[in-house]
């Protein structure tokens, strides 16, 4: 009882990629799941590029959005990564590296696409002036 | 002074806030070396995503600057980069595997394992050096365009990547088949396992930002 009021501090982290679980059936399941989804997702994303069966303006935000979703399936069934107390260092390295990523990949796209229509070539504006 | 120090010193954990003296006590020392190893690694892939991040945006930014050259929709062979998929994404299963075959400690399953997932990831790198060395041949080499460049960079990147990581694979099929499942054999494992699983996340991004958004535009 004492041992229940006072409970020694057990609080261990797990190292990226460990598994809670240690039986060997429930993880080949795990990573059976895992592929199983990654199939899925990416022969959507195959299916989606090639159809017109959708809006097409919408192809690379499906495709973007599978890809995200792919990534997830492989951190959590592959690497293992859960929301767990245990995995606290290892998602909050995980969110500053993605952190890091989408200012990169989003500011890079962002600012040169805003480059590309205010300083156009010195021919294209002297064209676009000559047909007003 | 003690008592100003000691809701902090026991934040999170209730049961600890009657004794600063027991907590520091308790205090468990440093991390096993399984961890501190782990986590090292998993914060070298996290800077090694970021280094991707880069390319990818410099992708992204050259994906229209094709110079009057081949765009990626008259160049990109999607059967190929299908056929790509499915190797790396069945490699990085059977890598999987062999990680359960360690911990295990089943010599036999994991060289099984360790094997398919090695010949997986040898032909991908295969396949994409089909790719490449059939559009060098077709004029379409990293100096035909700007877009050509960003391309061959990324993609390169992560075939160096694969290149280095197969390197890594049989290096541990030997250390395994000599010294056996050590401690120290087991941590260089958990870093193989993530650093091949790691690989095939950013051939995710590869295969639907680079192959199928470039080219549908």
């Amino acid at each position: 009882m004492s041992d229940q009021a006072h409970p020694v501090y057990e609080h261990r982290d797990v190292a990226p990629g460990d598994e809670e679980e240690v039986r060997v059936g429930p993880r080949v399941i795990g990573y059976v799941i895992g592929l199983g989804l990654a199939i899925l997702l990416t022969a959507t994303s195959f299916f989606v590029a090639a159809t017109n069966l959708v809006w097409q303006p919408s192809i690379p935000v499906a495709l973007l959005v599978l890809a995200i979703a792919q990534m997830g399936v492989h951190l959590v069934f592959f690497l293992h990564i859960t929301t767990g107390p245990d995995n606290t260092n290892n998602v909050m390295a995980l969110a500053f590296g993605l952190l890091i990523v989408f200012l990169v990949v989003g500011g890079s796209v962002w600012i040169m696409s805003h480059l590309d229509q205010n300083m156009m070539p010195m021919e294209q504006i002297m064209h676009e002036l000559r047909q007003h | 002074m003690t008592d100003a120090t000691l809701p902090y010193v026991a934040h999170g954990d209730p049961h600890h806030v009657r004794g600063m003296q027991e907590s520091v006590i308790a205090h468990e020392g440093p991390a096993p070396k399984r961890i501190v190893t782990g986590f090292g690694f998993w914060i070298f892939l996290l800077s090694d995503i970021v280094m991707f991040s880069c390319f990818f945006a410099s992708y992204s930014v050259l994906l229209g600057q094709t110079a009057g050259g081949p765009s990626g929709a008259q160049l990109f062979d999607l059967r190929s980069v299908a056929a790509e998929t499915a190797f790396l994404l069945l490699s990085s299963f059977a890598c999987g595997m062999a990680s359960i075959a360690a911990d295990v400690r089943s010599v036999r399953w994991y060289q099984i394992a360790m094997a398919v997932t090695g010949l997986l990831g040898l032909g991908f790198l295969l396949l994409e050096v089909r790719e490449f060395t059939d559009l060098v041949s077709r004029g379409a080499g990293p100096t035909r365009s700007a877009f050509l460049s960003a391309f061959f960079t990324l993609v390169g990147c992560h075939g160096v990547h694969v290149t280095a990581g197969l390197l890594w694979l049989l290096t541990m099929m030997a250390q395994v088949y000599t010294k056996g499942f050590r401690a120290d054999i087991m941590r260089r494992m958990l870093c193989f396992a993530l650093f091949w699983h790691a690989l095939d996340i950013i051939w995710v991004a590869i295969f639907s930002i680079v192959y199928l958004i470039g080219s549908a535009t």
